[in-house]
C-alpha cells in the first residue's frame, strides 16, 4: 500500500473549500450557541417559576436527545411543519445551536453558582446595582472559571460537525468522501482527515490546559 | 444616626432575630457578641439592608431600610461593610478593588479615585501593595485592604463582621489598628467580634446577642464589670480564659 502524498496536495483547494464549511458552522455554532445558553441560564437562574421552569425543561429534553436525531428532526420534520425544505446547512446549523445551547447553559450557570454569596454581597453593599454587581464582580469571575469548560465544549462542536455528512452538506469529511471515493483514494483522504482533526483539536486542548494553569487560583 | 426598633426576622418558620432594639449614635463604636447562630450577622446585614426583616423598622441617618420606595444601593453606598473572609475582587489588584464603587456608583474621575485609593491604602499600610492581587495577600493585609475599599466610598457608618476571626493570630493586630485609628478618627461603627480587648479599649457600648434577642445592651465598663445576664456571664468568663 502506497500513500500519494501529492494527490492529497491536488486536491488541497477543494478540501479547504469543505474546510470553510466546516468552521463556519462551528463559529456560528458557538456564538449563537452560547447567545442562547446564556439566555438559558438567565432564565434558569432569574428566580422566575415559570422561566426556571422551561429553562431547565430545555435543557434536560436536548441533553437526553442524540444530536444525530435533532438533525434528522429539523431537516424531515420541521419543513413539513413550515410548508417548503430548509436545506441541509440552515438543518445542521439550527440543529447544532439547539443542541449545544444545552450545554452552553449548565455551563454558564454553573459557572455563575460558583460564585460565592459573599462576592454578591460584597458588590451590593458597596452600592453597586445588582446588574451592576453580575456585570463587574460577578460574570468575569464566572467567565474565567468557566472558559476551559467552555473551549472543551467548542472543540467538541468542532468535531460534531462531521454529521452533517448525512444531510448532504459539503463538510470537510464530505469533501474529503467525495474526492476520495471518485479517484479511489479513500485511504489518503480518511487518513488526512483524521490527521487535521486530530492536530487541531490536540493543539486545542493544550491552549485549554494552559489556560486552566494561568486560572488556577 | 442607626436606629434599630424592635425588628424580628424569619427564615421561614425558624425566627433568627426577635424583638431587637438598640440605636447607635453619630460616632458612637459599638461592639456585638455572643454566641455562634445567636443572628449578629443577620442583624448587621439588615442594617444595610442585605438581609429583609418582616417585622420592626431601622433606620440609618434619618432613611428607613425596610421601606420599600427606599433606594437600597444608595443607602448602601453611605454604609461601609467589613466582612469576616474579606470578600475582595479576586480578579481585581487592590487598587481597582478599592476604585471600583467609587468610580461606577459615585461616578468619580477615575485619576482622582486612584489617587484616592492610593492615599487610602497609606492610611491603612498598605501602600507598597496596590498593584498586587488578593490571592498574593496575606489574610490581614487583605482585610485592611477591605477596610480601605469601604472607607473609599466616605461611609457615615461602618459596619464590620467578624473581622479576625479568620485571621492568623499574629496578623489581627494590624486589622484592630487600622480600626481603632478609625474609631479615633470619630467613625460610627457596628463592630461584630469576639476581640474583648478591642471592645474595652473602643467600644462605647456592648451589645449581647443570644438565640436571636439583644439580651444585653450596656456602656462597656457596665458590661465588662457588671454583666446583667446568666448568659452574658458565663460567655465573658468563657472568653476571657481563653
Ligand atoms: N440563609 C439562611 N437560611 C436559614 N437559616 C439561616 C440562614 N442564615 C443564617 N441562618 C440561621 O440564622 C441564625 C443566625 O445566624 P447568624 O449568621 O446571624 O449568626 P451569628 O451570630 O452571626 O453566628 P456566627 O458567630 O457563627 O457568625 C443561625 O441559627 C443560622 O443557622
Ligand atoms: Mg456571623
Amino acid at each position: 500500500m502506497r500513500i500519494d502524498i501529492p494527490f492529497i496536495v491536488d486536491h488541497l483547494p477543494l478540501l479547504w473549500q469543505g474546510m470553510k464549511v466546516t468552521l463556519l458552522l462551528t463559529l456560528l455554532g458557538i456564538v449563537l450557541g452560547i447567545a442562547l445558553g446564556a439566555l438559558l441560564a438567565i432564565a434558569r437562574l432569574s428566580g422566575i417559576r415559570p422561566l426556571t421552569v422551561a429553562a431547565a425543561a430545555y435543557v434536560d429534553l436536548f441533553r437526553l436527545l442524540p444530536l444525530l436525531l435533532i438533525i434528522f428532526w429539523v431537516y424531515f420534520l420541521l419543513p413539513l411543519w413550515l410548508g417548503r425544505p430548509i436545506g441541509g446547512f440552515y438543518s445542521a446549523l439550527v440543529s447544532f445551536v439547539l443542541y449545544e445551547a444545552a450545554y452552553f447553559s449548565e455551563i454558564i450557570r454553573s459557572g455563575i453558582l460558583g460564585i460565592r454569596r459573599g462576592q454578591i454581597n460584597a458588590g451590593l453593599a458597596s452600592g453597586l446595582s445588582y446588574a451592576g454587581t453580575m456585570r463587574h464582580i460577578v460574570l468575569p469571575q464566572a467567565l474565567r472559571n468557566m472558559l476551559p469548560v467552555l473551549l472543551v465544549q467548542c472543540i467538541n462542536l468542532f468535531k460534531s460537525t462531521s454529521l452533517v455528512y448525512v444531510v448532504g452538506v459539503n463538510d470537510f469529511l464530505m469533501a474529503a468522501d467525495v474526492i476520495g471515493t471518485k479517484d479511489n483514494r479513500l485511504i489518503e483522504m480518511y487518513g488526512f482527515v483524521a490527521l487535521v482533526y486530530f492536530t487541531a483539536c490536540f493543539l486545542a486542548s493544550l491552549a485549554v490546559n494552559r489556560l486552566q494553569r494561568r486560572y488556577a487560583l | 444616626m442607626i436606629a434599630i426598633d424592635k425588628v424580628s426576622k424569619w427564615y421561614g418558620r425558624t425566627q433568627v432575630l426577635a424583638d431587637c432594639t438598640t440605636a447607635v449614635a453619630r460616632g458612637e463604636v459599638v461592639v456585638v457578641c455572643g454566641p455562634s447562630g445567636s443572628g449578629k450577622s443577620t442583624l448587621i446585614k439588615c442594617v444595610n439592608g442585605l438581609e429583609p426583616f418582616q417585622q420592626g423598622s431601622i433606620t440609618v441617618d434619618g432613611v428607613s431600610v425596610g421601606d420599600k420606595a427606599t433606594k437600597l444601593a444608595k443607602l448602601r453606598a453611605r454604609i461601609g461593610m467589613v466582612f469576616q473572609s474579606f470578600e475582595l475582587y479576586p480578579h481585581m489588584t487592590a487598587t481597582e478593588n478599592i476604585t471600583l464603587a467609587p468610580i461606577k456608583v459615585l461616578g468619580r474621575d477615575r485619576v482622582e479615585a486612584v489617587a484616592r485609593a492610593h492615599a487610602l491604602l497609606e492610611r491603612v499600610g498598605m501602600r507598597e501593595f496596590a498593584d498586587r492581587y488578593p490571592a498574593n495577600l496575606s489574610g490581614g493585609q487583605q482585610q485592611r485592604v477591605a477596610i480601605a475599599r469601604a472607607l473609599a466610598m466616605e461611609p457615615i457608618a461602618m459596619l464590620f463582621d467578624e473581622p479576625t476571626s479568620a485571621l492568623d493570630p499574629e496578623t489581627i493586630t494590624e486589622v484592630l489598628d487600622a480600626m481603632m485609628a478609625l474609631a479615633q478618627d470619630g467613625m460610627t461603627m457596628i463592630v461584630v467580634t469576639h476581640e474583648m480587648g478591642f471592645a474595652s479599649k473602643v467600644a462605647h457600648r456592648v451589645v449581647f446577642m443570644d438565640g436571636g434577642r439583644i439580651v444585653e445592651d450596656a456602656p462597656k465598663a457596665e458590661f465588662f464589670d457588671r454583666p446583667h445576664s446568666p448568659r452574658a456571664q458565663a460567655f465573658l468568663s468563657k472568653i476571657l480564659r481563653h
